[in-house]
């Protein structure tokens, strides 16, 4: 399903944040990466999310290798994958209601007609209701507008999920709440995860494995070089 | 972890912190009100940890920003929170609360280090003029107190003359914790000291929090973080929908019996060592809560009772269940 291999990458090509960092995900599968703070795990997480390009290495999404990020990626490579941040505040526009951040992806695809069936459908299992998806950021909690992203993320059916420390400003409810509406949709569509994170606990217990960074695992792969 | 000869337990009889029927209420635009606190009551004495848990948004925060004198102008306050026996914080006037309160008597460790910390100055500076405002420390003395004062909340001394984008968010935070120190204030108020650390930076954080609680200053950490909680408090306080619904000692708390409010129960189910199982539903809005128990359409254990008649705060406990010892004996029962 995903593919790094040997990912070079940073903001400041003389001093990069990963090197040449090797990850494999299956499809399907379930991949926990641990890491403490400032090691580079998010950056890597962008670059396998196509939203960040590397300086090196490659990366390869079902068998073919990506040439281009952000906005120079292919439309069926950039919606396969849906990503789900840290820091819903800093990931959603204040302007949208719930309902229309939710949408968003559909309406940049041209999917317009797909809105009221899909938000429809996501809603109830993220456990929003249509008084919530009226509303703005400012007026949520949190874990509420977490619940709006991961909706956001999965509305466009991605194969691969990639959770950036979804949970991390999360309490404990809402984080097992959260892992479950995932898990729900993974083994609905077969889709992989790319969880993210620096609690062991809680990766273990969700991922089908967890690779540590810094240490070498099976074969030849190998995540960073400190 | 409590020292045994500790130095502030004669004085153990009076609260640093006593809050009793505490409520804010938010009036908004068009007569709505939001009850972000409903009723708090709870103390805290010289070298205790009370942590004050809940999910996000069920007034927690609030709550510190009401013990502070910090609350927007249309908040509303009732109750008493009274400070060393002598200060009530929310009848205080603003120059009190200014000129003796906030650093010198409540030192804050707030939640984002580095949003609460001058971007544009280095950490020497701040410490120093924290010294120079707080403890009267002048001229060629406040270049060795600064040192103590960074000593003090382990934060290096090579790192002073940064500013706070260069440091990581665990120097922050220790750069915050410095500068909250610094007044020597009896109450220390952490606001989520630990959002967004990891688990190495968790453990350091709060193990040095408890560190300055068992030298005899009272802790009250407000914290989302379970882990965290169990780590540093001798008495925890759940929050729920604006109100404490349990305040319990930690050790049964975490361990057994375990905790006596159903919410309190499925919170602790909800981490992944645990159940992983979360709790249905969502809290309801502190703007339309129900008029029984605000748990109640979440809870497995509700009935008639539940949905009509709000459960009154007794022997520590906000539930018309557990007094009947379905799970776990009181309290009392314990302790005789």
């Amino acid at each position: 399903m995903l593919e790094l291999t040997r990912i070079t990458a940073g903001y400041d090509r003389r001093d990069p944040v990963v090197r040449e960092v090797s990850l494999h995900v299956a499809a399907g599968e379930a991949v926990g990466l641990l890491g403490p703070s400032g090691c580079g795990k998010s950056t890597l997480a962008k670059v396998a999310a196509l939203l960040h390009r590397p300086d090196a290495g490659t990366v390869t999404l079902d068998g073919t290798v990506v040439r281009g990020w952000r906005h120079r990626a292919p439309r069926e490579q950039r919606t396969a994958v849906g990503v789900v941040f840290q820091q819903p505040r800093l990931s959603a526009d204040p302007r949208l209601s719930l309902r229309e951040l939710i949408a968003q992806p559909l309406r940049s695809t041209g999917r317009r007609r797909d809105v009221p069936e899909r938000v429809a459908e996501l809603a109830p299992l993220v456990g929003l209701s249509e008084e919530l998806l009226e509303r703005r950021p400012h007026a949520v909690s949190d874990g509420q507008l977490q619940r709006a992203c991961l909706a956001r993320a999965l509305v466009l059916e991605p194969r691969l999920l990639i959770c950036d420390e979804m949970t991390a400003m999360l309490d404990a409810s809402t984080t097992a709440a959260l892992v479950a509406v995932v898990e729900r949709y993974r083994s609905e569509s077969g889709a992989a995860l790319l969880a993210v994170g620096h609690d062991r606990v809680l990766l273990e217990r969700w991922c089908d494995r967890t690779v540590r960074w810094g240490e070498r695992t099976a074969g030849s792969e190998r995540v960073a070089v400190g | 972890m409590t020292s045994d000869h500790d130095p502030a337990a004669e004085g153990a009889e009076v609260p640093v912190l006593a809050v009793e029927n505490l409520s804010v209420r938010f009036r908004m635009r068009g007569g709505r009100d939001i009850a972000a606190v409903t009723d708090a009551r709870f103390s805290v004495a010289p070298g205790e940890c009370l942590a004050l848990v809940g999910e996000s948004g069920c007034g927690k925060s609030v709550l510190a920003s009401a013990l502070l004198g910090l609350l927007p102008g249309n908040a509303e306050t009732t109750g008493s929170a009274v400070l060393g026996g002598d200060t009530d914080l929310l009848t205080a006037d603003e120059r009190t609360l200014a000129r003796t309160v906030r650093g010198r008597r409540i030192g804050l460790v707030p939640q984002s280090p580095a949003a609460h910390l001058t971007p544009v100055r280095t950490v020497r500076a701040q410490v120093e003029e924290s010294l120079r405002e707080l403890t009267g420390v002048r001229g060629s003395a406040l270049g060795k107190a600064a040192l103590v004062a960074a000593a003090r909340a382990a934060f290096p001394e090579g790192h002073l003359d940064r500013y706070p984008h260069e440091l990581s968010g665990g120097l922050a935070q220790r750069a915050a914790t410095a500068l909250a120190l610094i007044g020597d204030a009896p109450l220390l108020l952490a606001d989520e000291p630990t959002t967004g650390l990891d688990r190495d930076l968790v453990e350091r954080t709060v193990d040095e929090l408890r560190r300055h609680t068992d030298e005899g200053r009272a802790l009250l950490i407000i914290t989302h973080d379970l882990a965290a909680a169990e780590r540093i408090a001798d008495r925890v306080a759940v929050m729920y929908a604006g109100r404490i619904v349990e305040i319990a000692d930690a050790a049964p708390f975490f361990g057994a019996p375990g905790p006596r409010h159903p919410y309190a129960r499925g919170l602790l189910d909800a981490l992944p060592e645990r159940d992983f199982a979360p709790i249905p539903g969502m809290p309801p809005e502190l703007g339309a809560l129900p008029d029984g128990c605000a748990f109640a359409a979440r809870c497995a254990y509700a009935d008639a009772r539940c949905t009509d008649e709000r459960p009154a705060f007794a022997s520590d406990l906000a539930c018309h269940h557990a007094p009947t010892g379905r799970t776990h004996p009181l309290k009392e029962a314990a302790d005789a």
